[in-house]
């Protein structure tokens, strides 16, 4: 059946009055006329949007008129090269005559001026305790030979120096001389090296900061939008009622959410990243039974969005598999993961219930960590035997809830800890035995 | 009268969603169903009380995708043979608010059992309940929907007067902006919060009870240090 499904065939060729059904999620719709649906479906489900052949033009003209064109196999050269190198290449003849002119790629050739300096104005201008005169000229040397391409000056450059150091030297000589060559210091004062010199502390920073953004997590990410957000929505918020005569929230109020959104959003651009983990817990948990600032800010929203951004508040402080035992939870209750009818108590009663259930597992957690502990105090002597027995259990709530601390210690101990919130509890245990694969409802060690 | 009321919140609980109706014999290829989007009342009371229009926005192989409806009740009829999403923007009137609100559906028209056969009288139906909330409203638009059916407001702390509504139902319009005689009206479902604040009030009792029983048990844990510590001193 599925086959057909994704063949989008006829389910039954049977019952002549049943239509043809297309595949259930077919997306693409249309109304043209006289052409098949499967063309408009190859492009895109729009007609094209100009004309690509004229078909009158293919039965008619012959070209007769124009020029007479031929191709010839000839030698060339190139400005370019230096070596008076000659090639073939396949020239497009018109009416006999060869195209004349410089090979046409030739004005590609082009280089960097990389500005050269004398002994003197080494000895007056250029002298630095970081950088000896033997490297100096080097660095120029590779400069003009790979038109400034860092890159490969820094990889091609026979002492240990980075990118950064590289391109400081080069631009802070260049500007020296500029600087010392011009008449006067107004002349160069339009040059971009000379307005705005190099810095490269600058710089090492500008790239620390650029990585650490770049290895940002998602969570981390979706934080960082979710504070700029707010932010901007209390910026918005504050123009606004600067402009009307509304008076909404207090004075006081305002400012303190307005600084705590502007310390985020500078502590954001310093890219510290320190600072936003313990300061993105301020807003969201700011008021559990009121509608919260972010909220409040938008004016007009549906119950659904509100509940998700509150639920999602409340998992803020929970891992991935927290979370999703909470979700099998919900649902071995019989609860919907989304209230089909979301009336304010229906969505203030299911957030307490996610946040009961949290509080649950956590409770459960810290008890297995206490039991686990307690054995392992007890049988502190004894090594885990690889063949025992492996508790199949975690079938529904209740029974995970029942305490069985011999189950407890001979299941949990010696299963290797990969969580980050009980660090160094089983370090002396022993490998555990392979876990099965089988999707486990509240298997206690998780989260 | 523009100035806001702090911590109070009114809602409408709206009901939206799609009819589809097979057209049996005279399906054709590009044309199998003919189906209706709406966004309704929850107890299908007149929406135009907040909602200035509605424009749905449908798949672009739809002549004109961007139908704007300007009064109530928010509907768009139309036939084809595809499922697609439906993009619902609402406007409010300028009292209301000046921001938009989104809503998006899924055109259905296939029922669930897909071998089943398609009915033309029966319509595949398909309702989201939801509510428009509106936070920290104007004195006026507390005041002028106040007693409107369609609205959801809390009472407020006594010692704010706010001047008496106006009508509540404009019975000169025309056109009616409620559903609940609405042609298509006896495939709307029902939607009462009863049965789920029940199941979840039992689910927080059960929990509560679980927790309970943990925070004994660690207590209990907490309290007996020294017998764990004795046993593996033998």
């Amino acid at each position: 059946m599925d086959a057909k499904d994704i063949l989008g065939l006829p389910k039954n060729p049977f019952p002549a009055t049943q239509e043809k059904k297309p595949r259930p999620q077919k997306e693409t719709q249309r109304k043209p006329d006289g052409v098949h649906r499967e063309v408009y479906a190859l492009t895109g489900g729009m007609a094209p949007l100009m004309p690509t052949i004229e078909v009158s033009h293919l039965k008619k003209r012959q070209n007769t008129e124009k020029e007479k064109i031929s191709w010839q196999w000839l030698p060339f050269t190139s400005s370019a090269r230096t070596d008076n190198l000659h090639l073939y290449h396949w020239v497009r003849v018109v009416n006999g005559v060869p195209p004349t002119g410089d090979y046409s790629f030739a004005k590609y050739n082009k280089s960097v001026d990389v500005v050269k300096y004398t002994d003197e104005e080494y000895k007056k201008h250029l002298t630095d305790p970081m950088w000896s005169r033997e490297e100096t000229d080097q660095l120029f040397d590779l400069c003009e030979r790979f038109d400034l391409r860092f890159i490969i000056i820094a990889d091609r450059f026979p002492y240990p120096r980075t990118v950064e150091e590289l391109k400081s030297r080069y631009y802070a000589v260049t500007r020296a001389l500029l600087l010392a060559r011009a008449p006067s210091p107004g002349d160069v004062s339009g040059n971009p090296i000379v307005k705005e010199p190099y810095n490269m502390t600058h710089e090492v920073e500008r790239k620390r900061a650029l990585s650490v953004v770049l290895s940002q997590t998602k969570q981390q990410e979706q934080r960082d939008a979710e504070i700029l957000a707010e932010a901007k929505q209390i910026m918005e918020s504050r123009m606004a009622s600067k402009n009307a005569e509304d008076v909404e929230l207090p004075v006081n109020q305002i400012g303190n959410e307005g600084s705590e959104a502007t310390a985020h959003a500078e502590s954001i651009s310093l890219l510290n990243t320190n600072h936003l983990s313990s300061s993105t817990a301020a807003p969201p948990t700011a008021e559990c039974t009121s509608t919260p600032a972010s909220l409040r800010m938008l004016r007009v929203y549906l119950r659904t969005h509100a509940l998700e951004q509150m639920v999602q508040a409340a998992n803020s402080s929970a891992g991935l598999r927290t979370i999703k035992r909470v979700d099998q939870t919900l649902q071995d209750l019989g609860v919907h993961l989304k209230p089909k009818v979301p009336t304010k108590s229906v969505c203030a009663e299911h957030l307490e219930l996610r946040k009961e259930i949290l509080t649950l597992l956590n409770l459960q957690k810290q008890l297995q960590n206490r039991e686990a502990e307690a054995s392992v105090n007890r049988d502190n002597s004894y090594a885990e035997t690889p063949s025992t027995p492996k508790r199949s259990f975690r079938g529904d709530v209740e029974r995970s809830l029942v305490p069985d601390s011999a189950g407890f210690g001979g299941d949990r101990v010696g299963k290797r800890d990969h969580k980050r919130k009980a660090p160094g509890r089983f370090t002396d245990a022993p490998p555990s035995p392979p876990q099965s694969k089988r999707p486990r409802k509240l298997k206690s060690s998780d989260g | 009268m523009t100035r806001r009321l702090k911590d109070v919140e009114i809602s409408f609980p709206i009901v939206y969603g799609t009819i589809a109706f097979w057209l049996g014999k005279k399906a054709s290829e590009y044309n199998s169903h003919k189906w209706t989007v709406y966004v309704r009342g929850a107890t299908n009371e007149d929406l135009g009380v907040i909602v200035k229009r509605a424009v749905f926005q449908l798949h672009p192989s739809f002549n004109n995708p961007t139908r704007v409806v300007e009064s109530a009740p928010f509907e768009l009829s139309e036939s084809g043979w595809g499922e697609f999403e439906i993009a619902i923007r609402l406007f409010f009137h300028s009292d209301v608010c000046d921001k938009q609100l989104d809503l998006y559906h899924q055109l259905k028209l296939f029922p669930e059992d897909e071998n089943g056969p398609q009915s033309i009288k029966k319509p595949v139906v398909v309702e989201i309940y939801d509510e428009i909330v509106f936070s920290e409203p104007t004195e006026a638009l507390f005041a002028r929907v106040q007693n409107h059916p369609a609205a959801i407001v809390p009472r407020l702390p006594s010692g704010l007067n706010l001047p008496p509504p106006g009508p509540v139902n404009n019975i000169n319009e025309k056109k009616r902006g409620d559903t609940k005689d609405h042609p298509l009206n006896q495939w709307f479902m029902n939607f009462s919060e009863a049965d789920e604040l029940l199941k979840l009030a039992a689910a927080r009792q059960y929990v509560q009870g679980h927790v309970g029983k943990l925070r004994r048990q660690l207590s209990m844990i907490d309290g007996l240090p020294q017998l764990s510590k004795a046993a593996s001193g033998q």
